[in-house]
C-alpha cells in the first residue's frame, strides 16, 4: 500500500543511497547490508568515531565474546567499505523531499585535523599538554584536548576538543601542529554543512543510559563506591582506566562483596519509566561472572525483581551463573544505600527468603541502569517530524517495528525500544531491508566498482621479495631495534627491497608500496607489523592494485604477537621480530598466484515455512524484485497465526494473515507450493539445488535458487502437566484465546481463572524460556477482564518477563486486580481434579502460606517448541541448538546467518518470540539474503583443497573427516573437492594418508619450510 | 590487551588446528623444537565444525610416538582456548614454558649440537588459529 504511493508520488526514478543516523553496532549492521547489496550508504554520527555502545563493553552476554575483539572487524569494514561515507563528529540538521528523493542538510563540525592527511599516528595526542577526562571511559580514565575516543576508534583520525585546546582556549600552545608529521593539523577548519541525496533514511541513534539520580537514596554521585553499571564494564575492560584490574574508586583496593541493584530508572512509573529495560539482568549478571573470574574472591550479588533472562541461551546463562560461579540472586527491592563513613562499605538492607531484614556490607554497588531515549534523538525526532512514544522513544507500528510515523524514515536498534544486541543487529538488517525496498529499482547505480589493473604472470620468475617493516609509530619501535631488523632482513634469500616506515599502513606507503613493486619488479611482498587480522586485506588490496595476486602477500606479526607482549625484554623482542621476518620470508618465497573462481549467482531465493516470517520474507525478496519459491508442508498458508486472533497491542492477527497471504498469493514473482516437502538438498552459496516433493501425488521437482531462508517456525507445547488433556475446563493460552473468540467460553460466566506460567519452559529437559507467555497470559487475562471485570485471575508465575514496553501491560494487568502469586520450581503448584471442583494449591512465598484456590478454568502458559525439523538439518547441514531450535552463526552479530553461507533464518525456527519480532526477523533475512542475490557474480576463495589425483587411492578418508561433506570419489575413482564448496579448513589434507591433497596457501611444504625457517639460524 | 609472555613462543598460523600434520609437530622437534604446543578453539566452538577434535586426536598420537623415540611425549601439548581468552593464552605460554625449561633442551640438538659446540636456548612454535 504505502509503496504505491511512494511510486506514484515520485515519477522520478528514486535516489541508490540511504542515509545512516547514528554509528552504533545497528547502524554498522545496516549500512554493511546495504553497502554490500548495492547502494551508497552515508553515516551519520555525532561522536568523532563509530562503534557506540558495544565499543564500551567488556563481555557480551551469553556467549561473554570480547565485544572490541567481534565488533572491530566490522567497524573496519565500514571504514574501508567503497560505497560507505562515514561523516563522524557530524549531525543531521533537516530532511526535505518524499521517499525515494530527500535531501538530508548534515552540519560537519570541524575537527581541525585535515582527514585525507592524517596518519593516525598518534603523536599529537601524545605530545597535547592539555588533560581532560575521558568520555568513552565514563571519566574514570583521562584524554587529550587532541585525542580519538578509544584505541580501535574509526577513523582513526583525532579530533581537537575546542573547549579544551590551550591554543583555542588561549592563543598559545599548536604543539600538535609543530609536530604532526604528516602536517594534518588545520587550525583554520571551520563546520560545514553539506547537502546529501538519499532514497531513504534509517535512525539508529542508540539511547542514554538512564540517568542515576533518579533514585537518589542510592546516593549515585556522593557515595564513592556507588558506580553505573557503564562505569563497571569499563572497569572490567581491559582497555579500560585500571587495565581490567577490579578496584573501586575509593582508595583503589580490590572490592570482593560486590551488589548490582537492578531495575535503576527502569520498571519505575513514578519517573515515567513504567517500561523493562530488558538488558539489565542478563548484563549485571554477566558483569558477576565475569567479575568472578577476575578473581575468584569476590563474591557477587545480584538484588532483582524479576529476573528477565528471556532471550536465547540467556536462561542457561543465568544458571550457570547461579550454580557454577555462586553469584548470589536475592528477590528484593533495595530502598536505600548507606555509606560507612571510614570505610566507605555500603550497608545495604534486604528481606531475606524467610521475610527476615538483614542488613549486609557491601564493598561496591553497581547500579543496573537502564536506557532511557536520548534527549537528541528527542531533538532529532522533533526536527523530522517523527512521532515518538509517551517515554520518548521512536513510535512505529505495533506489527512493523522499523517503520516510523514518517515514510521513508525508518528506525532500528534501542531507540525504537530497549533491547539487546543480538535483536538490534537483526533490527538493523531489517530496517535496510525496508530502507533499501523503496529504492531498489536504483540498486547498483551510485556504487563504486573498482576497475582493477589486469594480473602480472609470475610463472617461472624467482622470487623477488620486497620486505616493509612497519614501526606502528612507537608500538613497534619503541620495543623493537627495527633499523636492525632491517638490516637483517636485507642478507635474507630472495630479498631486493627493504623499507621501514612510520605507518606502513598510511595512506601514502600504499601508494609507496605500489611504486616499488613497479620500480623493482617485485613478485612477492612482506609487511612485518601490527596484525593480519585487521590489516591483511589492506596490503592484498595494494599489491592487486600494482597487478599482483593478492595471496602473494605474507605478514609478519611483529606488534601483537612481539612488541606488544614483550615491552620488557626489548632486547629478546628484536630477535623474536627478526625470526618472525626470517619466516615470514620463507613462506613467501613459496607462495603462489591463487585464483578465486567467480561462480555466477542464481538469483532466486526459496523459503520454507509459509507462516507469518516465511510468508512476510517471500515478499520482502519479491519486492526487492526477486523471484521466490515459498514452500509450505501444510495445504494452506498461515502457520501458528491461524490459531492467533488478537496482540496483546489489539492488533487483529486474522485481519493482518489474511492480507499477507493475500499478497503472497497475488505477487506475480513468488511462486507457492504446498504440501511441499523437501527431499534432497545440495549445492552452495549461490548456487544451490534442492528437491521437493509436492501435492497429493508427491510430484518431485528441483528447486535451483541463490539463498535459501528457513523459517520452519514452533509450535505450542502440549503440556503433559497438571490434568492437561483430562478435563475441558483445562487448556493453553492458544486454547484460550480461541475459545474466547469463538465464543465458546463466555468470560461473563466466569469467577475464578487460574493460568500457571512456565509449563514446559525453564525445566531440565527444555531449559529454557519461551518469551511469549507472559505475555499471552497478560494479554488474556485483560480480555478477560475487559468483559468481566469482576472475574478473579490468578496468575501463577515464576518471573514475569514482560521485557520492554509490554512492563505497560503487566502493570495494567495489575491494576486491573489480576493477582500475580510466585512459585519456585521446587514447589510447583498442585493441580487435583474431582468430578465437580478444579482445585489448584500453590505455597505463596511473600504470605508463606498455601493458597487454595477453586478454579472455573486452568489455563496453562505453556511454551514454543520447535517444529520438527531434524530431518531438514540433516539435508541442508543445518546446525541446531540443544532444544533443536536452529542456531544461528554468531548469537550476537549474526543472528539470521547460518554458518553455512548463503542460508538464513527468522521466526520461531530460531527461538520463541512474539509476532513483531518474526516479522522484524523475516525482514531481516531478506536484508542479509540480499547481500548475495544484489550480485552478478561470486568469488569463491582460493584457499581451497586440491586433489593430485595420481596419488589418490580413493581411500575415503577425506570423504570421512570433511566436516562439510565436500569430498567425493568421482566417475575416474579418484577424490574430488569442490572448490566453490570448500571452506578451506584443510582437516582432509592433514589425515590423506597419501598425501594427495594439499590445501592452497598452507601447502606442507609451505608450513614446514616456515617453521624450519625458524631453527635455520641456529642449524647454520 | 597485551599481555606479556615469554619470547620464546613463535606462533605459526594455520587455518584450523585440523590442518595440523602429524608431519608439522615431528618435523619441528627434528629442526630442534624445544617444545610444541597446538592453540584450537574451545572444543565444541570449532570454526570448522571439528577440526580441534581431529587436532587433539593427532596431538595424543604424536605423544606416543615422541615418547618412543626418546623426545618425550610431554614437550608436545594441545590446548583449547577461546580469542577472547587473552589472560588464558598468557598463562598456558608461561605454563609450557616452564615445562619445557625443566626438562632441557631436545635432545635431538643435544647431539648436534655437542657436535656444533652450540648451546641452546629454549625455543618453541605453536600453532593457532
Amino acid at each position: 500500500m504505502k509503496q504505491q504511493i511512494v511510486t506514484q508520488q515520485n515519477q522520478k526514478t528514486p535516489v541508490g543511497a540511504v542515509l545512516l543516523v547514528g554509528g552504533g553496532v545497528g547502524s554498522i549492521q545496516a549500512s554493511l547490508d546495504l553497502a554490500n547489496s548495492g547502494f551508497k550508504v552515508y553515516m551519520v554520527e555525532e561522536s568523532p568515531a563509530i562503534g557506540g555502545r558495544m565499543a564500551q563493553l567488556d563481555k557480551t552476554f551469553p556467549t561473554n565474546d570480547c565485544a572490541m575483539c567481534i565488533l572491530s572487524p566490522k567497524l573496519v569494514e565500514c571504514g574501508r567499505h567503497p560505497n560507505i561515507e562515514l561523516l563522524t563528529y557530524s549531525e543531521l540538521l533537516d530532511i526535505q523531499g518524499e521517499p525515494g528523493n530527500m535531501s538530508a542538510k548534515i552540519l560537519k563540525h570541524a575537527r581541525y585535523v585535515n582527514e585525507s592527511l592524517c596518519t593516525g599516528c598518534g603523536t599529537c595526542q601524545e605530545k597535547c599538554p592539555q588533560k581532560t577526562l575521558s568520555e568513552f571511559e565514563q571519566g574514570m580514565g583521562t584524554r587529550k584536548a587532541i585525542y580519538v575516543p578509544y584505541l580501535q576508534a574509526i577513523p582513526n583520525i583525532p579530533v581537537i576538543d575546542k573547549d579544551m585546546c590551550i591554543y583555542f582556549q588561549k592563543g598559545k600552545c599548536r604543539a600538535c601542529e609543530k609536530l604532526c608529521p604528516a602536517k594534518a593539523i588545520d587550525f583554520s577548519q571551520t563546520d560545514q554543512k553539506l547537502d546529501i541525496q538519499v532514497g531513504s533514511i534509517i535512525l539508529a541513534p542508540g539511547y542514554q543510559l538512564t540517568n542515576p539520580e533518579v533514585r537518589g537514596e542510592y546516593g549515585y554521585g556522593r557515595y564513592q563506591n556507588v558506580l553505573t553499571s557503564l562505569e563497571f564494564e569499563r572497569i572490567l575492560s581491559a582497555s579500560g582506566p585500571f587495565q581490567g584490574h577490579i578496584c573501586r574508586p575509593s582508595d583503589h583496593a580490590e572490592p570482593k562483596r560486590i551488589a548490582w541493584i537492578q531495575c535503576v530508572g527502569s520498571r519505575d512509573p513514578s519517573i515515567n519509566k513504567g517500561y523493562c529495560s530488558s538488558v539489565c539482568c542478563m548484563y549485571a549478571t554477566k558483569e558477576a561472572i565475569i567479575a568472578r573470574e577476575h578473581d575468584p574472591e569476590v563474591r557477587p550479588t545480584i538484588f532483582y525483581m524479576d529476573i528477565r533472562a528471556h532471550g536465547k541461551g540467556f536462561d542457561q546463562y543465568y544458571e550457570r551463573a547461579r550454580d557454577d560461579y555462586g553469584v548470589r540472586f536475592i528477590r528484593c527491592q533495595i530502598s536505600k544505600i548507606i555509606e560507612r563513613p571510614k570505610s566507605k562499605n555500603l550497608l545495604i538492607a534486604y528481606v531475606d527468603e524467610g521475610g527476615k531484614i538483614v542488613e549486609e556490607e557491601f564493598e561496591l554497588v553497581v547500579l543496573s541502569l537502564g536506557m532511557s531515549a536520548s534527549e537528541k534523538s528527542r531533538n532529532l525526532a522533533q526536527t523530522l517530524g517523527i512521532k515518538l512514544t509517551p517515554y520518548s522513544f521512536c513510535q512505529t507500528a505495533s506489527l512493523s517495528p522499523m517503520e516510523t510515523s514518517r515514510p521513508g524514515v525508518y528506525v532500528c536498534g534501542t531507540f525504537q525500544s530497549p533491547k539487546d544486541i543480538p535483536e538490534t543487529v537483526s533490527q538493523a538488517s531489517g530496517a535496510a531491508a525496508f530502507a533499501s525496498e523503496i529504492i531498489s529499482s536504483a540498486r547498483g547505480e551510485l556504487v563504486t566498482i573498482k576497475e582493477l589493473p589486469p594480473e602480472q604472470s609470475i610463472a617461472g620468475e624467482e622470487p623477488r621479495i620486497g620486505v616493509f617493516i612497519c614501526h606502528c609509530g612507537i608500538n613497534i619501535g619503541g620495543i623493537v631495534d627495527v633499523p636492525s631488523v632491517k638490516e637483517y632482513a636485507k642478507t635474507l634469500p630472495h630479498i631486493v627491497y627493504v623499507e621501514e616506515n612510520l605507518y606502513t599502513c598510511s595512506q601514502d606507503n600504499q601508494a609507496k608500496i605500489r611504486e616499488v613493486i613497479q620500480e623493482k619488479q617485485l613478485n612477492r611482498v612482506v609487511v612485518a607489523s601490527c596484525s593480519p587480522r585487521t590489516h591483511e586485506p589492506l596490503f592484498q588490496e595494494t599489491i592487486r592494485d600494482a597487478g599482483l595476486n593478492k595471496y602473494l602477500f605474507e605478514m609478519a606479526n611483529i606488534r601483537d604477537q612481539c612488541s606488544w607482549v614483550h615491552m620488557d625484554k626489548k632486547k629478546e623482542a628484536t630477535e623474536k621480530a627478526k625470526n618472525l621476518v626470517r619466516m615470514a620470508i620463507a613462506k613467501a618465497s613459496l607462495t603462489e598466484p591463487l585464483h578465486e573462481q567467480e561462480l555466477k549467482i542464481n538469483k532466486r531465493a526459496l523459503v520454507v515455512g509459509g507462516g507469518a516470517a516465511g510468508m512476510t520474507a517471500a515478499l520482502g525478496l519479491a519486492d526487492q524484485g526477486f523471484e521466490v519459491v515459498l514452500v509450505e508442508k501444510e495445504k494452506q498458508l498461515g502457520g501458528n497465526l491461524r490459531d492467533l486472533y488478537y496482540t496483546i497491542h489489539g492488533n487483529n492477527v486474522q485481519e493482518f494473515m489474511h492480507s499477507l497471504i493475500e499478497k503472497v498469493h497475488n505477487h506475480p514473482l513468488i511462486q507457492i507450493i504446498l504440501n511441499g516437502v523437501i527431499v534432497d538438498a545440495g549445492g552452495f552459496k549461490g548456487n544451490f539445488k534442492t528437491g521437493i516433493m509436492s501435492g497429493p501425488g508427491m510430484a518431485y521437482r528441483k528447486i535451483e535458487h541463490g539463498v535459501t531462508i528457513i523459517a520452519t517456525g514452533g509450535e505450542e507445547y502440549k503440556p503433559k502437566e497438571y490434568f492437561y488433556g483430562h478435563d475441558e475446563r483445562i487448556m493453553t493460552q492458544h486454547e484460550l484465546e480461541g475459545r474466547i473468540v469463538h465464543k465458546e467460553i463466555d468470560p461473563k460466566d466466569l469467577q475464578e481463572i487460574v493460568m500457571i506460567q512456565c509449563v514446559g519452559s525453564r525445566i531440565p529437559e527444555r531449559p529454557y524460556c519461551s518469551r511469549i507467555c507472559c505475555s499471552s497470559a497478560i494479554k488474556n487475562a485483560l480480555k478477560i477482564k475487559e468483559i468481566n471485570p469482576n472475574a478473579h485471575i490468578y496468575i501463577i508465575y515464576r518471573d514475569i518477563r514482560t521485557y520492554g514496553f509490554l512492563e505497560d501491560y503487566y502493570t495494567k494487568a495489575r491494576k486491573a486486580g489480576v493477582i500475580f502469586i510466585r512459585y519456585d520450581l521446587d514447589n510447583k503448584p498442585e493441580t487435583s481434579l474431582e468430578k465437580e471442583s478444579l482445585r489448584v494449591s500453590v505455597f505463596d512465598p511473600s504470605l508463606r502460606e498455601t493458597i487454595v484456590i477453586n478454579s472455573d478454568l486452568l489455563i496453562l502458559s505453556s511454551g514454543i517448541i520447535p517444529r520438527d525439523n531434524e530431518e531438514l538439518a540433516t539435508l541442508m547441514k543445518l546446525q541446531r541448538t540443544q532444544e533443536n531450535f536452529f542456531l544461528e552463526a554468531h548469537m550476537k552479530l549474526r543472528p539470521v546467518d547460518f554458518a553455512t553461507e548463503g542460508i538464513f533464518l527468522c521466526g520461531l525456527a530460531h527461538s520463541p518470540k512474539p509476532l513483531d519480532e518474526s516479522l522484524s526477523q523475516a525482514k531481516a533475512a531478506v536484508s542479509r539474503a540480499c547481500t548475495i542475490l544484489a550480485h552478478d557474480t561470486i568469488m569463491v576463495s582460493g584457499i581451497v583443497a586440491q586433489v593430485e589425483e595420481k596419488k589418490c587411492a580413493a581411500c575415503l578418508t577425506c570423504v570421512r573427516v570433511c566436516p562439510y561433506k565436500v569430498p567425493f570419489i568421482n566417475e575416474q575413482g579418484v577424490a574430488q573437492i569442490d572448490v566453490a564448496l570448500c571452506q578451506g579448513c584443510g582437516s582432509c589434507a592433514a589425515e590423506c594418508p597419501g598425501k594427495a591433497i594439499q590445501l592452497q596457501h598452507f601447502k606442507d611444504e609451505q608450513i614446514i619450510t616456515k617453521s624450519s625457517a625458524l631453527f635455520k639460524e641456529n642449524v647454520a | 590487551m597485551r599481555l606479556s609472555y615469554p619470547p620464546n613462543i613463535k606462533i605459526i598460523q594455520v587455518p584450523c588446528t585440523g590442518k595440523v600434520d602429524v608431519l608439522y609437530l615431528l618435523k619441528s622437534f627434528q629442526r630442534g623444537a624445544d617444545g610444541v604446543y597446538v592453540a584450537g578453539c574451545m572444543e565444541g566452538d570449532c570454526h570448522y565444525l571439528t577440526g580441534n577434535l581431529r587436532a587433539r586426536k593427532r596431538v595424543e598420537f604424536t605423544k606416543k610416538i615422541l615418547d618412543e623415540i626418546g623426545i618425550g611425549g610431554e614437550r608436545l601439548e594441545m590446548y583449547n582456548m577461546s580469542a577472547a581468552q587473552g589472560p588464558r593464552f598468557v598463562e598456558i605460554a608461561k605454563e609450557m614454558t616452564e615445562r619445557i625449561k625443566k626438562l632441557g633442551p631436545n635432545p635431538i640438538k643435544r647431539v648436534a649440537s655437542a657436535a656444533l659446540e652450540y648451546s641452546a636456548t629454549p625455543e618453541k612454535k605453536e600453532c593457532v588459529v
